[in-house]
């Protein structure tokens, strides 16, 4: 961490416009990126990315931002400054969303269209392997301790295990029908899941890789079709899980150690995606069809701010 | 992007081999459970049309089951179960009941039929068929949902009724409260029409004027030039519904108004399970898939097979089993949800096996609205609120 924040300290005196803390959102419909200032709550920029910007991640030094933009079949490389394209990694067709691995050397990528999953090499920015997986591959996690990466196929209802050593499928558990986001604990102990479909959050242990709980979400006012969970993030210290509920408008806010609900916070509108702000004191939430993001006080769990930001807000990720 | 013509198939089975290869084979379980599935249809007779934009499609439907079938197996291979689908074509001229008795009777469990509604009512009380679960992808007749309705049948295209709600939900909040309605002289129009009479009522709509449209207005002038003359009215109007299910007159109402108004029904504004502007929900990669396999867009009858063929494989998939009692007793639960690219999960309505499901409210090349509209409100579903209800159904099947 001290590493991080010396760099920090260094671009901010090389770059005197920066700011303390900026939040990247991809604009699937603009074909943008839009930078937030959280802190003074205002959108600072837009630059354009090209076609169909979705997934979205930071490298672990905060230098690069790596877009998929998925309708040009390839992952963008940005410069976290200039933010101007500095390279292009080869995604396979119809990138959408992806994940670094711990030491951000390797990216595996959902090819939504051909149900594959792309390794690739970043340094040499090459294709090691391709996968095939269910149909429609959506959501992607590494595990913390880099020996998973998890691919969820929509409408083959299956995550499937794969060893980041072999890059071969171990196992392939049934869930809830359209899995969308997965995630693991920072302890890489266990793999959340969420099902759009059935409206539900399943928790799955690594050892074993089977479900161990099963959580169904319910709003009271909302007929349970309207709640179609999607983005979930943990906590580092695995006290809290958060999950956005999609069209209920709403992000669930999910105790880690008793997985009981405690309270569900009203957001934008189709909230879709989420991202912690480097110290986990607020959650920023991106909401598809208010064309907005919520600022979240996770201390007081409370929404305090929405941020305009345009068309479509997909991804979003958090630079210290 | 996409080619054209097919590529040679061995160089998709070399690819299939290649990918196949790279993968450790572990991945793949034994096949422990073979599934299958018939898929029973007649050619039909090229109708008339009105213009040649829309090539005339005689697979509608099948090429959706074979989708499906292919999505089926994706999951299957994984966990050990292999989902095969006959196809069966009955010639114009073909008897379809004799074709059911030879080639689909005793043989499988589970039949889509894409047939009329006459010969859907025909088929599905054969003693063998009450042995079978059907899966109806080409009716969407209320008779068979109500009064005719079969324990034996599920199905997928939205009802007359649900589409006519679909359509005064959204005229409801248009404010478009005072319909003219124009009526072809099918009895498919007529039946249309009085699925629409139905909402109009159920949604407080006023019907001002109510003309049947029967080719006959003026012998010596073209339908086209007919159309001011005909929407002449002494009350004036919000909208001009149309009932032409065939599409023999419908197209040229828009713009041909005596006064300006928005044409909705059959033809301007149209109540569809599917349609090719629909985008949302991951439905861009449906689409996608699909034309790469059939070269056209998907239709409604596509994805209706889909959706049945994607059903069966749920259900299988879920209960682990392929024993037709529990398959189908799944399939009616409340745990049953099918992804169908329009954001809800979808389900069947236990009371008449109709797939309760949003309809698109589309324009030739823009997705208007889907129903049903926000602010129509149920206690249980909101897609409840399109077509007949439990409390309204006359279906009586478990008294059968």
């Amino acid at each position: 961490m001290k590493n991080k924040y010396l760099v920090f300290f260094l671009i901010m005196a090389l770059n005197a416009t920066v700011r303390a803390e900026s939040v990247f959102v991809t604009l699937e419909k603009d074909n943008a990126l839009a930078v937030i200032d959280p802190i003074a709550g205002k959108l600072i920029k837009t630059v354009p990315v090209g076609q169909r910007p979705r997934g979205i991640a930071i490298s672990p030094d905060n230098r690069s931002l790596y877009i998929a933009t998925s309708d040009e079949n390839i992952i963008k490389i940005l410069d976290v400054e200039t933010l101007k394209e500095v390279g292009r990694l080869p995604s396979g067709e119809d990138p959408e969303t992806f994940a670094l691995n711990p030491a951000g050397d390797k990216l595996y990528v959902s090819n939504e269209d051909d149900s594959l999953v792309t390794v690739i090499d970043i340094a040499k920015k090459k294709v090691v392997k391709q996968i095939t997986v269910g149909v429609e591959p959506e959501g992607i996690a590494v595990s913390p301790d880099n020996k998973w990466f998890v691919s969820a196929s929509e409408t083959t209802n299956m995550v499937h295990w794969i060893d980041t050593e072999t890059n071969a499928i171990v196992e392939n558990i049934l869930v809830d029908p359209r899995p969308r986001a997965v995630k693991f604990t920072e302890d890489s102990q266990q793999l959340w899941v969420t099902s759009e479909m059935a409206g539900t959050l399943m928790i799955l242990d690594v050892k074993t890789r089977q479900i161990i709980k099963t959580i169904k979400f319910q709003v009271t006012g909302l007929t349970a079709d309207k709640i179609q969970p999607v983005g979930v993030v943990i906590d580092k210290d695995n006290n809290r899980g958060y999950v956005a509920l999609g069209p209920a408008n709403r992000v669930a806010v999910i105790n880690a150690k008793t997985f009981e609900v405690e309270k569900v916070l009203l957001v934008g509108q189709r909230v879709w995606n989420l991202a912690f702000s480097p110290d986990q004191k607020r959650l920023y939430t991106t909401n598809g069809i208010s064309n907005d993001v919520s600022i979240i006080d996770l201390e007081n769990q409370v929404v305090t701010k929405s941020i305009g930001v345009g068309s479509y807000p997909w991804g979003v990720v958090v630079k210290p | 992007m996409m080619p054209l013509i097919n590529l040679p198939s061995i160089i998709i089975v070399n690819i299939l081999l290649i990918l196949g290869l790279a993968n450790s084979e572990s991945a793949y379980a034994k096949t422990n459970q073979i599934i299958d599935i018939a898929y029973l249809t007649q050619e039909q007779v090229v109708p008339p049309s009105l213009s040649n934009l829309d090539p005339f499609i005689k697979d509608k439907g099948v090429i959706g089951a074979e989708l499906g079938i292919d999505d089926d197996n994706t999951t299957g291979k994984f966990i050990g179960q292999q989902f095969n689908l006959k196809r069966i074509v009955v010639p114009i001229d073909g008897n379809i009941i004799r074709v059911f008795d030879k080639e689909i009777s005793k043989k499988f469990q589970y039949l889509v039929i894409n047939l009329s509604a006459s010969q859907a009512a025909q088929l599905v009380d054969l003693p063998a068929a009450k042995k079978m679960l059907l899966f109806d992808v080409g009716t969407i007749d209320d008779a068979l949902r109500n009064e005719q309705c079969r324990s034996n049948v599920l199905h997928f295209l939205p009802s007359r009724a649900m589409r006519a709600d679909a359509l005064a939900q959204y005229m409801m909040k248009k404010r478009w409260t005072k319909w003219f309605l124009v009526v072809g002289s099918t009895q498919e129009d007529l039946l249309f029409a009085n699925a629409l009479k139905r909402s109009a009522k159920r949604f407080g709509l006023e019907i001002v004027a109510e003309k049947t449209w029967d080719h006959s207005y003026d012998k010596r002038r073209t339908a086209q030039s007919d159309v001011g003359v005909f929407t002449q009215l002494e009350d004036d109007y919000d909208v001009l519904v149309v009932a032409d299910e065939q599409g023999q007159f419908g197209e040229y109402l828009d713009y041909r108004t005596w006064v300006p108004r928005p044409v909705i029904g059959t033809q301007g504004l149209v109540a569809t399970a599917w349609h090719k502007t629909h985008e949302q929900w991951g439905a861009i990669q449906i689409q996608n898939r699909f034309k790469e396999k059939a070269h056209r867009w998907m239709e409604e009858q596509d994805y209706a097979a889909y959706l049945a063929v994607r059903a069966i494989g749920e259900a299988t998939t879920r209960t682990k089993t392929n024993d037709l009692s529990k398959v189908k007793e799944y399939m009616l639960s409340d745990s049953f949800a099918l992804q169908g690219y329009k954001g809800n999960p979808l389900s069947f309505r236990s009371w008449d096996g109709q797939l309760r499901q949003p309809i698109l409210l589309a324009a030739p090349r823009s997705l208007v609205a889907v129903a049903p509209i926000e602010g129509f409100l149920h206690p249980k579903t909101e897609l409840d609120t399109l077509g007949y209800d439990q409390p309204e159904s006359l279906c009586k099947w478990n008294k059968e």
